[in-house]
């Protein structure tokens, strides 16, 4: 294979099998629960039976007494060695101006439990199971309270109270966009489409559960952290700025394989906290592993609005404006994101793929007695693309058009596009993902199959979902500027070796989405070495320098950028080295196929060989030139980018047992330009899973009485299996983001995004019905079949 | 404590444990076999697959000392040295894995499902894997891997 060839095999655009892989494939994998430290005790969580209570009393006199046990801590400890709180890392400020209102959310309760599953004690002892049976000796007072889990009573002015500092449990009444424009647009509204829906309250699951060690080395004082993290930086920054647990140059975050995450896995919690900060006291690396009971209570949740919207329409069936008002369920806690995913990472989304001149949007952010809420997978992008899809698909029902037309008539056709609702959207062709779609589906024969399906007495229906949603979110000022306190740019380092392969150290973090495969792919394309030349190095705090991890589908379009910045800076410098080497004018260097030449000459060396002379620093002034290869790049882009698609689903409902079969599911998507295709396909196979599991089969529960979770196992919260799931059928159409310099737009969310309104828009087509409540379970179905 | 020997991998081994220690725990934490994974505390997610004396078995499942004197197989016994079993192969050719947490288990149960039934169709293979779970692929190439293993088996 010439070097041409070698490149497309392993270059942008190819199908590149993964270089992660044989390691998972053969049980190598080195997840944190794989990993044992010399010495090292296990911690287990006392965790609170209540949805909200005092403690009065906390007596564990019996559990330190039991066979193995080094130590039990408590919330007081914890305030005796002066930690700070979990924070929430975005301020949304209430539209009276007012800053949001909250309590404080100690690492381990001191006066209050507010959720089930809230952290009381912990238990740390020489084995796991010697650290379970103590915690079960573990007396704790409480004085039991009246709590509050949903989203609809929270505001009511004899709910239970979660914070004093939040009267009424309203941590922020926020708004986007014109009200009085939007007024006006209703009023010459020839037809007004309502609906009031939940988004179902979901859990992530991915299927590793958090985990955590702690170890504190006495010599160097130094700690080191390895936790199932998305973004071990960020933890470190946090562990180190607010909770106080150590300065950062003393603190050592690692995360190593991670087993999914999903955005759960974003944020700072107790556990790892605890781990850390117990290392040092009972001066023994502390280890602790989520049970899946664990994961249920107390890993942050997702969506779980409660929302009232309004679509205004003229006599032609143009779009003229949309009114919603939404109320947030945001748990007990804000976690690190909480507050921005039912607010900026949602409203500003409302305007979807349609010229809608106005647009009003408020959200209420409630507090509760259940679980923190915060991102998943899609985060508040979901829940905008449901209120705005199933009002769209209803609108096109109501007034007799179909449904792909109505949407072509109403798309944004010219760019860029400045949206009512902050978004300036830069470039797109939604009818090109439209069109796809239909022929994937083949949808003009939708007829032929509904009527088979009449003709077995199952009913059949077809759903779109036009979604659009924004990623790889920067630039950091405009973050700011809505009440970020972070940037939200990404570093990367590519260190070239004296042998010609390549480091390249990402401040993004693979859990599944394939970094040392694609980002390899960019490295090989643009430096014309083989792939396995190329090591990318993630999740490591002392390793990478700084970065902000991944979520938000944000490390291609910003993470990668980043490399290809710095892959600029290599080439430039090599590019130097080579004239010098080559004994030419800088000019007339070419770089090409990995080999750097004289044009129109024969003179010419390749990658690995540059190298090498960077290094001897032989051949070139290395007053002028410092020797080495090494460069970086901290990449902040210009916007944000837009991916955009259309979903369509077809669904076959059995009247006489409700059972919802998905027959086919159509996803087409623009995510600009694609780096692995096959990489590309699973994101979106993954993301539509959990998006038809939304739509017919997840739901998180609590017993509105009690505040209990009664959706805690996998026995009772009902997890996507194959035989729940079609294959899918996947398509893209392009158009380059001009926001970075790769023209990449995301792809990791999509699929969670799109799919829940195809599928009810699907099931009340087959049905016959204005409205349908996630999960669509048997029972809903078979209820709605019979007009219950 | 009592002393639980076995075969794994076609080694003999031997630990002393607690009586109530799981199989999954006696392979992670005393045979430092940790290709194996917990996922959930009821015996769902089938992150935890080996076989057991030729069988697919929940190893969260099933106590060590029930295993006591059999044959048991994990993830890291199926590859022949460092020719890969055909179904880890099309796990990785079809990218039947992302995270790669509930691969092991799902490879276990793949390799068990085509002793069983050579040849399975699309549907076959769904309903087989009802006992475990993958959160990242939504099973699409899962299926399609073990629909390739099964042709080439």
């Amino acid at each position: 294979m010439n070097a041409t060839d070698a490149r497309k095999a392993t270059g942008i655009g190819a199908a590149v099998r993964r270089k992660e892989d044989f390691r998972f494939i053969t049980g190598n994998g080195n997840y944190t629960d794989d990993i044992n430290r010399q010495g090292q005790a296990y911690a287990y969580f006392v965790r609170s039976p209540h949805a909200h209570a005092t403690i009065d009393a906390i007596d564990f006199a019996d559990a330190l007494a039991a066979p193995g046990v080094l130590s039990v801590l408590t919330g007081k400890d914890v305030a005796a060695d002066g930690l700070g709180g979990l924070i929430c890392g975005w301020l949304i400020h209430s539209k009276d101006g007012s800053p949001m209102k909250t309590g404080a959310h100690p690492v381990l309760a001191l006066t209050h439990v507010r959720y089930v599953g809230d952290h009381v004690a912990v238990v740390i002892a020489e084995t796991a199971a010697q650290a379970k049976d103590a915690a079960d000796l573990v007396n704790v007072s409480y004085g039991e309270l009246a709590s509050v889990s949903a989203v609809a009573q929270a505001q009511d002015k004899a709910a239970a109270q979660v914070h004093p500092e939040a009267p009424r449990n309203t941590c922020f009444e926020w708004e986007l966009g014109d009200r009085a424009a939007t007024e006006a647009a209703f009023s010459k509204a020839a037809k007004i489409v309502r609906l009031d829906f939940a988004n179902n309250r979901l859990i992530p699951n991915a299927m590793e559960p958090r985990a955590a060690i702690g170890e504190y080395d006495k010599g160097t004082g130094i700690y080191t952290l390895h936790t199932t993290s998305q973004n071990p930086h960020v933890a470190r920054l946090v562990l180190s700025a607010f909770v106080g647990l150590a300065p950062e140059n003393k603190l050592r975050v690692i995360a190593t394989d991670v087993g999914g995450g999903f955005g759960s896995k974003i944020f700072i919690y107790s556990e790892e906290t605890v781990c850390v900060w117990a290392s040092k006291k009972v001066g023994r690396p502390v280890k602790w592993v989520a049970e899946r009971s664990e994961s249920f209570v107390s890993d942050a949740h997702g969506r779980d609005h409660q929302t009232h919207a309004e679509l205004a329409l003229d006599a032609n069936g143009k779009m003229l404006g949309l009114r919603v008002k939404t109320i947030a369920n945001l748990g007990a806690y804000l976690q690190l994101f909480s507050s921005s995913v039912p607010t900026y990472l949602y409203a500003t989304l409302l305007s979807g793929q349609y010229d809608l001149p106005a647009i009003y949007c408020e959200v209420d952010g409630v507090l509760t007695h259940t679980a923190p809420v915060d991102a998943y997978r899609g985060a508040g992008r979901p829940e905008a693309t449901y209120v705005l899809e199933r009002l769209v698909e209803t609108a096109a029902r109501e007034i007799g058009m179909d449904p792909a037309e109505f949407r072509r008539r109403n798309f944004i056709r010219k760019f860029p596009h400045q949206t009512p609702v902050i978004m300036a959207y830069d470039v797109g062709d939604y009818e090109a993902s439209l069109n796809e779609a239909c022929r994937l589906i083949n949808y003009a024969d939708f007829p032929a199959r509904r009527r088979e399906s009449e003709s077995r007495g199952m009913r059949r229906g077809i759903g779109f979902s036009a979604y659009i949603e924004a990623c790889g979110i920067a630039p950091s000022a405009a973050v700011g500027s809505l009440g970020a306190g972070v940037g939200l740019w990404e570093s990367a380092e590519v260190r070239v070796n004296p042998t010609g392969s390549v480091e390249v150290l990402t401040g993004a973090h693979s859990h599944g989405q394939g970094h040392e495969t694609t980002f390899a792919q960019l490295v090989s394309d643009r430096l014309g070495i083989p792939i396995d030349n190329v090591e990318i190095v993630h999740g490591d705090t002392d390793k990478v320098q700084f970065g902000m991890g991944t979520y938000g589908s944000r490390s291609g379009a910003v993470g990668m950028s980043a490399i290809q910045v710095a892959l600029d800076k290599v080439i430039a410098k090599a590019r130097k080295i080579a004239a010098h080497v080559l004994e030419a004018g800088e000019g007339d260097i070419v770089f090409e196929d990995g080999r750097f030449s004289v044009a129109g000459t024969d003179r010419g060396m390749a990658f690995a060989e540059l190298a090498l002379q960077a290094y001897t620093g032989h051949k070139f002034p290395t007053s002028e030139i410092e020797p080495g290869l090494k460069e970086s790049s901290f990449y902040d882009p210009t916007n944000f980018t837009f991916p955009a698609g259309c979903h369509i689903a077809e669904v076959e409902v059995d009247p006489e047992t409700g059972v919802v079969r998905v027959e086919k599911f159509v996803a087409v998507d623009d995510f600009g330009n694609i780096i692995n295709p096959m990489i590309v396909e699973g994101q979106v196979h993954g993301g539509v899973a959990q998006g038809i599991g939304q739509a017919l089969l997840e739901h998180a529960v609590y017993d509105p009485e009690t505040g209990q979770l009664l959706s805690g196992s996998f026995m009772d919260y009902c997890m996507p299996r194959a035989d729940n799931l079609p294959s899918f059928d996947v398509g893209v159409t392009i158009t380059p983001a001009p926001s970075n310099p790769l023209g990449l737009k995301g792809c990791g969310e999509a699929g969670a995004i799109g799919s829940p309104p195809a599928i009810i828009n699907a099931i009340t087509d087959a049905l016959g019905i204005r409205d349908i409540a996630m999960p669509v379970t048997p029972e809903r179905a078979w209820r709605a079949a019979r007009g219950l | 404590m009592t002393v639980v020997a076995m075969q794994v991998n076609g080694k003999q081994v031997s630990a002393d444990v607690e009586p109530r220690t799981l199989l999954v725990h006696y392979i992670r934490e005393n045979l430092r076999l940790t290709g194996t994974h917990v996922g959930c505390d009821t015996s769902q997610c089938g992150a935890c697959v080996v076989h057991v004396d030729g069988l697919a078995v929940k190893s969260c499942t099933v106590l060590a000392v029930q295993a006591a004197g059999s044959k048991v197989r994990t993830i890291e016994g199926l590859a022949d040295g460092d020719s890969l079993h055909p179904v880890q192969a099309a796990f990785k050719e079809h990218h039947g894995l992302q995270c790669g947490f509930c691969t092991p288990g799902m490879i276990m149960t793949a390799v068990d499902m085509l002793r069983r039934i050579p040849k399975p169709d699309e549907a076959t293979i769904r309903q087989e894997l009802e006992g475990n779970f993958c959160r990242c692929t939504g099973y699409h190439n899962i299926v399609k891997a073990i629909k390739a293993a099964s042709e080439v088996l």
